[in-house]
């Protein structure tokens, strides 16, 4: 038995599938051309555009909503940067859960510590060769290209915020290049914010049903952020350094 | 008068070419372990996300603050006029590069990219006490360069003065530099205190005199050339006053932070309950790097002795080591304090003291250090003119008159 012959059929079909995917076309654009809009106005930014020193990227951590059991954020951060995971010694970790227990009274708290991105980066202070900078936005990032692996910054950091990388690394994000002989740190997901999306984490945290981590603009009294801040007690960590960090903390 | 014969050594003897040798084999096996360490990532050494500085630090720290101060000895004669140390002032130029070349190496190869030395030397961050140092270290060398051809060089001896002056205070910075590495960290407990800086500086005198001692003897002895024991007695007077005087800021900054409440429990650490650090501190250190020098120099009956100078020189040097390693080791071994009054635990060790044990690799990078500023010295000293031929005792009165006959005037 043999099937219909379509070979008469083969330029109208052409015709029609053309028509469709011009058609296609046509609605995936106007549904997207008001997103691409959107996405200009909001912080996203294109590439080769510098970063805005009218924004101050931070983070609140609510303690009281961030569980001991709870490391998703750490999970996300691994995922996200393609962190091995592993918690040797020479493993890197961007962002680790802290326990805390009062030494009277026993309260005990649980919080994701990172990189602080302060004002007034100590790691900043002491790089040799200004691998270690801070963007526009507060960001503190490490120049994979320039860092000599020296590791005066995690001498300096009050944090314990930075890895050395020790070994040969696999499997890269093309977004987060990382490299053996150089130092990194939590780079706050600069490249999600860049995208207009929040850092790996704090999606996890929101995921999670926790929403402990609240991300945005210190320098919009309008954001999340700031209004939070303007209304409970917040604490910096090291408080007494007075690097201003931009990751504050409730309830501790 | 006498005057100062200079004279390269022969080098020519089987004992010569064995110093070399050795020296040659170590600087190659740290060469090879600075490949290795290259290669396969710090992973294989001792060092950690904790300890981030391990032993090769340990070496090159006290290389480079020995270096400063071994230059002392030159300084006293073409800065504060003692004639009497002026035949010994080439061979403390000498071994001042010598010893700062091979600290650099180790500090250089430890580097996660040491490929990267050429990003070191063009981008720069001047806030950096490490940019900083990459000049102070530079241009040591070229001042002490200068300030040796001053003395070398019959035609260029009237701006030895000059050039002497300029290679002190350019020690001084130096010396301020390296200090500062640790005391510009104010995360850390160990460190921040701007006594460290003019502290390294004293510990500087004390480090390079031992080894300048023991550099003087091996040498003269090795050369069979004659070396009055006036000499010794002068310089053996001032390596008393040098390892007092840093005992001193020792106590002093230990005194200071026990009167600090914030600061109580890294003392306790470093004094008491530290495991190897107090041991390294109260034995290395102060027991047998200060006190059992001072006693052994200070007595007459020991004091004469050439070997037992050798002894106490050896301390020193034993006890700096030990120093570095308490200092650099022990101030990261004990944990970061981010929220005092609570008992913290994580994954990243936070809260817990951290553990190094010291890899192979390491102590060869370092051992390699010290054998690249041998080599220079016994290449130096062979090929030109750093040790008068004679060090004997109608010279050294000849200088000694002169000196009292010219306070007189």
């Amino acid at each position: 038995m043999s099937g219909p012959d379509h070979s008469q059929d083969q330029p109208e079909a052409v015709s029609r599938r053309q028509f469709i995917g011009w058609g296609a076309a046509a609605v995936a654009g106007i549904m997207i051309a008001p997103g691409v809009t959107l996405f200009d106005l909001a912080h996203g930014r294109p590439a080769g555009e510098a970063a805005s020193g009218k924004v101050r990227w931070g983070m609140l951590i609510d303690t009281s909503q961030c569980s001991a059991g709870c490391n998703d954020c750490v999970t996300a951060c691994n995922t996200e940067n393609h962190l091995s995971g592993g918690i040797r010694e020479t493993d890197s970790q961007w962002i680790r859960k802290m326990e805390l227990k009062d030494q009277r009274g026993g309260k005990t708290h649980s919080l994701p510590m990172m990189c602080q991105h302060c004002e007034h980066p100590p790691c900043v202070d002491v790089c040799p060769t200004g691998a270690s900078f801070k963007r526009a936005d507060g960001i503190v990032l490490v120049d994979r290209h320039i860092c000599i692996g020296c590791r005066y910054c995690m001498m300096a950091c009050p944090y314990k915020a930075r890895s050395f990388v020790h070994e040969e690394v696999t499997g890269q994000n093309p977004d987060v290049p990382r490299g053996k002989g150089c130092v990194e740190s939590c780079t706050l997901c600069a490249h999600r914010i860049d995208r207009d999306q929040k850092p790996a984490c704090v999606e996890a945290c929101a995921a999670a049903g926790r929403n402990a981590i609240i991300f945005g603009d210190l320098n919009d009294p309008q954001s999340e952020i700031s209004k939070r801040i303007a209304t409970y007690a917040t604490t910096q960590v090291r408080a007494d350094l007075a690097l201003n960090t931009a990751v504050r903390y409730q309830g501790i | 008068m006498a005057s100062i014969a200079f004279r390269e050594i022969e080098g020519q003897s089987r004992g010569y070419y064995a110093l070399l040798g050795a020296a040659g084999a170590i600087m190659l096996a740290g060469l090879a372990a600075a490949y290795y360490m290259e290669h396969h990532g710090h992973i294989v050494t001792g060092m950690t996300n904790q300890i981030v500085w391990g032993m090769p630090h340990v070496f090159a720290v006290f290389l480079i603050v020995a270096a400063s101060g071994v230059l002392n000895v030159a300084s006293i004669a073409s800065v504060f006029g003692r004639k009497f140390y002026k035949p010994l002032a080439p061979l403390s130029g000498l071994l001042a590069i010598a010893m700062l070349a091979g600290g650099l190496m180790v500090l250089m190869l430890d580097l996660g990219r040491a490929d990267r030395l050429i990003v070191a030397m063009t981008h720069y961050n001047f806030k950096s006490i490490f940019a900083l140092n990459v000049f102070l270290y530079n241009g040591f060398f070229a001042v002490v360069a200068v300030y040796l051809w001053t003395m070398m060089e019959r035609r260029m001896n009237g701006y030895s003065g000059a050039a002497g002056l300029a290679a002190f205070i350019w020690r001084l910075l130096l010396t301020t530099g390296t200090g500062s590495i640790f005391g510009f960290l104010v995360a850390r407990q160990a460190y921040d205190s701007a006594l460290l800086a003019p502290m390294f500086i004293v510990m500087s005198f004390s480090y390079g005199l031992a080894v300048y001692l023991l550099v003087l003897i091996a040498a003269y002895r090795w050369s069979e050339r004659p070396l009055a024991d006036a000499v010794l007695a002068r310089l053996k007077g001032l390596l008393i006053v040098f390892v007092a005087a840093a005992l001193y800021f020792v106590t002093v900054h230990h005194l200071t932070n026990l009167y600090v409440a914030k600061q109580l429990d890294f003392e306790k650490f470093i004094l008491v309950s530290g495991g190897v650090y107090p041991l390294l501190f109260w034995v290395g250190q102060v027991a047998l790097g200060s006190l059992a020098p001072i006693a052994i120099l200070a007595y007459p009956a020991l004091g004469r002795s050439r070997a037992w100078i050798v002894v106490a020189a050896l301390l020193v040097v034993l006890g700096a080591f030990a120093q570095m390693y308490v200092t650099i080791i022990g101030g990261q071994a004990y944990p970061l304090q981010l929220f005092p009054g609570m008992e913290v635990s994580s994954s990243f060790f936070d809260g817990v003291v951290h553990p190094y044990v010291p890899s192979v690799p390491e102590i060869m990078l370092g051992l390699g250090g010290v054998a690249v500023a041998a080599i220079i010295v016994l290449l130096a000293v062979r090929l030109l003119r750093f040790l008068p031929e004679s060090l004997d005792s109608p010279l050294v009165e000849a200088l000694e008159a002169k000196a009292k006959s010219e306070a007189a005037a």
